[in-house]
């Protein structure tokens, strides 16, 4: 055996190392983990980044404060329009510029639904994980209709660069407010759809409860957040705790389990889904008319200070924090991605469990690699 | 806590450090040597009970190096940002806090990684993002590479 697979697969211990990824369909991207196995036990897990690393923050330095938040659309592809929005707030409140109350609504209805579609799409390949086809197409349906209204109001389907400092960068198509309501409508009576083929499902069930256990205590030690957090019972949803754009007029309740294993973490997604769509309903009709952006100079300088802004993408917290020497573009920039702390967490909650069980668990905590390696 | 309770307390356990004001939260500035015993506190004392570390970062000011970590307590609901500055660049180094904060692991890597700040004491400190064999840390304001195309 060691002669034939050589010595450095084997440990001391008898415990067998392979190596799961970089192109592995179950990361979803390119990650690397190195696994210590003990028959079909994992023993110790490390994750290799970097193979998606594009140095945003360095490329940042030499961008205008107008410019630097394209590069952002890039980092969680998924949720473009989270990502620019914290940009934009992250500037504007170093400008202390006040957004129009026709953006803030307009964001935060944008928003919603790339939450909405980003755990569409989530859904839809956890099924693909656990290996049931069918719910991918499900997903993938009602997802495109929601990224046919983003084509149609900022011209890109993924890599939107809509939000921009001082508001959005355009007004809304005349069909915004008709194709959301009816999109909407769509949704809802999908849902149920959903439940029956995927949510009671004895096979789906066998694998997610009582999978990749995650403590609140844990959670919180390794700066977990988002629904994976919020799976653990642990309060981390800024929406509600610090409130941006127009989620302060709208009603919702942060959503919580107390699980903590894999099937928690599904449900509170499920569960965020209808939320997102009763968040959209409350303001599609409310969109105020009037200007559509504040008015900023030509040429952004920020004062001299440093700057954060916290915000809640799909996948937890994201963290802009810009440094500024008064210049036209930021002396340092970082982002504090949400999948980056998640995955730092992966190690403990796939320890002891079985390596069938690590595609569960990977498929729950919804990495999205390029915003680990920005 | 409000803020003014916090310059208090932290002045009463650390008489040398300075405050910042002027931003959306309080800067406490350190020097690297007092970093450990001071986030030591900030996280046991149940007063402060800082149980998030939210953000890890380090800032190139050219002269020095500067750690910046923000902290902000759950059951509180007051944040906090220590500033440690690590005065010599050609051998930066500080106690690592992933013993307190098991987040710090990663982060400290990647700021090992792109800055190349020595973690004494932290588990695991290799590379993050970049090969092991990469010359320079890529975000300190005076690196440069052949292949850098400015933009």
């Amino acid at each position: 055996m060691r002669g034939l697979i050589g010595e450095d697969l084997l440990t001391e211990e008898g415990e067998f190392i392979i190596n799961m990824g970089p192109q592995h369909p179950s990361t979803h991207g390119v990650l690397h983990l190195k696994i210590w196995l003990d028959g079909e036990t994992v023993k110790r897990i490390q994750p290799n980044l970097g193979y998606i690393h594009r140095s945003i923050e360095k490329m940042s330095e030499s961008l205008s404060y107008r410019n630097f938040i394209f590069a952002t659309s890039r980092m969680d592809y998924l949720a473009a329009h989270v990502n620019n929005e914290a940009c934009a707030l992250t500037v504007e409140k170093g400008l202390q510029l006040e957004v129009p109350q026709r953006a803030k609504v307009i964001r935060t209805i944008l928003s919603e639904l790339t939450r909405l579609q980003s755990h569409q799409l989530w859904w839809g390949c956890t099924g693909l994980d656990l290996g049931g086809v069918t719910p991918f197409f499900y997903a993938f349906r009602e997802r495109e209709a929601i990224m046919e209204i983003f084509e149609e109001t900022c011209g890109a389907r993924l890599t939107q660069n809509y939000m921009v400092p001082g508001g959005i960068m355009y007004d809304v198509h005349p069909n915004f407010q008709k194709r959301v309501k009816d999109v909407m409508i769509q949704i809802k009576g999908k849902f149920e759809e959903y439940d029956n083929i995927m949510t009671g499902n004895v096979i789906l069930e066998n694998r997610l409860k009582g999978v990749g256990y995650l403590s609140k205590e844990d959670a919180l030690s390794y700066g977990v957040t988002g629904p994976t957090a919020r799976a653990s019972g642990l309060s981390c949803d800024l929406r509600k705790s610090n409130p941006y754009s127009a989620y302060d007029q709208v009603q919702f309740d942060e959503i919580l389990d107390t699980g903590g294993d894999c099937y928690a973490r599904y449900m509170v997604r499920m569960r965020e889904m209808r939320q997102s769509v009763s968040i959209i309903e409350q303001l599609i009709d409310n969109i105020p008319e009037g200007d559509f952006q504040a008015k900023t100079k030509n040429v952004i300088k920020l004062p001299k200070g440093e700057f954060y802004q916290r915000v809640e993408t799909p996948r937890g917290e994201l963290g802009v924090f810009i440094v500024s020497d008064g210049a036209a573009s930021p002396y340092r920039i970082k982002y504090r991605s949400p999948g980056f702390s998640n995955l730092s967490a992966l190690p403990i909650m796939a320890k002891g469990g079985k390596i069938g069980d690590l595609v569960a668990i990977m498929a729950t905590i919804d990495l999205v690699i390029p915003d680990i390696d920005r | 806590m409000s803020t003014e309770e916090l310059k208090n307390s932290i002045t009463a356990i650390l008489p040398s450090s300075t405050f910042d004001e002027t931003g959306e939260f309080l800067n406490v500035v350190i020097t690297s040597e007092e970093l450990l015993p001071l986030m030591n506190t900030l996280r046991t004392k149940s007063e402060f009970d800082f149980d998030f570390l939210f953000c890890l970062t380090c800032i190139d000011w050219k002269d020095h190096l500067m750690m910046v970590y923000h902290l902000l307590s759950k059951t509180h609901q007051h944040t906090l940002v220590i500033k440690a500055k690590i005065a010599d660049r050609n051998n930066a180094q500080i106690e690592t806090v992933c013993n307190i904060w098991r987040t710090a692991e990663f982060h400290e890597r990647e700021v090992f990684d792109l800055f190349g700040v020595k973690f004494i004491n932290h588990p695991d400190l290799r590379r993050l993002f970049l090969s092991d064999d990469w010359v320079g840390h890529p975000l300190r304001k005076d690196y440069t590479d052949e292949n850098m195309i400015s933009l």
